[in-house]
């Protein structure tokens, strides 16, 4: 075991009771997982914490023999912390800090901010990547309208002339779509609400 | 402007988790270990 050792290998072994593989691979990932944590929440205190919980988890998970090795390591890692920063904004929002006792002025009116805020970013990144993978299963001739219609914002005359088929054929395909689409969000349990 | 954005990616970079941190997490590791029963697993946790 050295510093080139898979990712892979390293998980194995440590599920095998081997614990220096783990900390070959939070030494290797630390930067990487703290910098994206950081990114998200801009400070060190709550990156820390959350950097812990992250590796909690992963240990817990492997220990549990829960794992399901697909050769992702790294992905899944920064899967958990992406979804533990979530939590922590909804957290965080539930639990109001600061309520001011002067009726007349209150700072936080002054500063409130029309652009969205870190947490929503999240949520919708996560369902603009959700929506694309579930495009991504649907038959050829739908992700074609789908991809048209939506990501690049043709019309359905357009799309008709584009695919040589009539614009209701694109309209069917569309339909369909999305039928299949809603299909796929209750079978894989997705929600998809900011 | 890209300068700038550049830069600002650069210093995030630098940042880096605290070694007590680091530590608790392989001490966590260490501790921790699952009992499989019949029907469940069990975290236990040794001091």
């Amino acid at each position: 075991m050295n510093t080139t050792t898979s990712d892979a290998v390293l998980v194995k072994d440590y599920i095998n009771g081997n614990e220096r593989a783990l900390e070959f691979l939070v030494l290797r990932h630390k930067s990487r997982v703290y910098n994206f944590i950081y990114s998200k929440v801009l400070d060190g205190d709550l990156s820390e914490d959350i950097f812990q919980d992250t590796f909690i988890k992963v240990i817990r998970t492997l220990k549990k023999g829960t794992y399901n090795e697909e050769g992702k390591f790294l992905p899944w890692l920064m899967r958990i912390a992406h979804n533990l920063i979530i939590d922590h904004f909804r957290k965080s929002n539930r639990m109001p800090k600061f309520e001011s006792k002067d009726k007349e002025f209150d700072i936080f009116s002054m500063l409130k901010d029309s652009r969205r805020n870190a947490e929503k970013q999240l949520i919708v990144d996560q369902i603009s990547a959700d929506v694309r993978m579930l495009v991504e299963e649907l038959p050829e001739d739908q992700k074609e309208v789908v991809y048209m219609r939506l990501f690049k914002d043709m019309s359905f005359k357009e799309i008709a002339e584009n695919t040589n088929v009539s614009i209701n054929t694109a309209l069917g395909r569309m339909r369909y779509a999305i039928i299949n689409l809603r299909r796929l969000v209750v079978q894989h349990n997705i929600v998809l609400t900011e | 402007m890209p300068k700038l954005y550049a830069q600002g990616s650069k210093k995030m970079n630098n940042f880096q988790p605290k070694k007590e941190t680091i530590n608790f997490i392989l001490n966590y590791s260490k501790a921790m270990h699952v009992v499989k029963t019949r029907n469940m697993l069990i975290e236990v946790h040794k001091n």
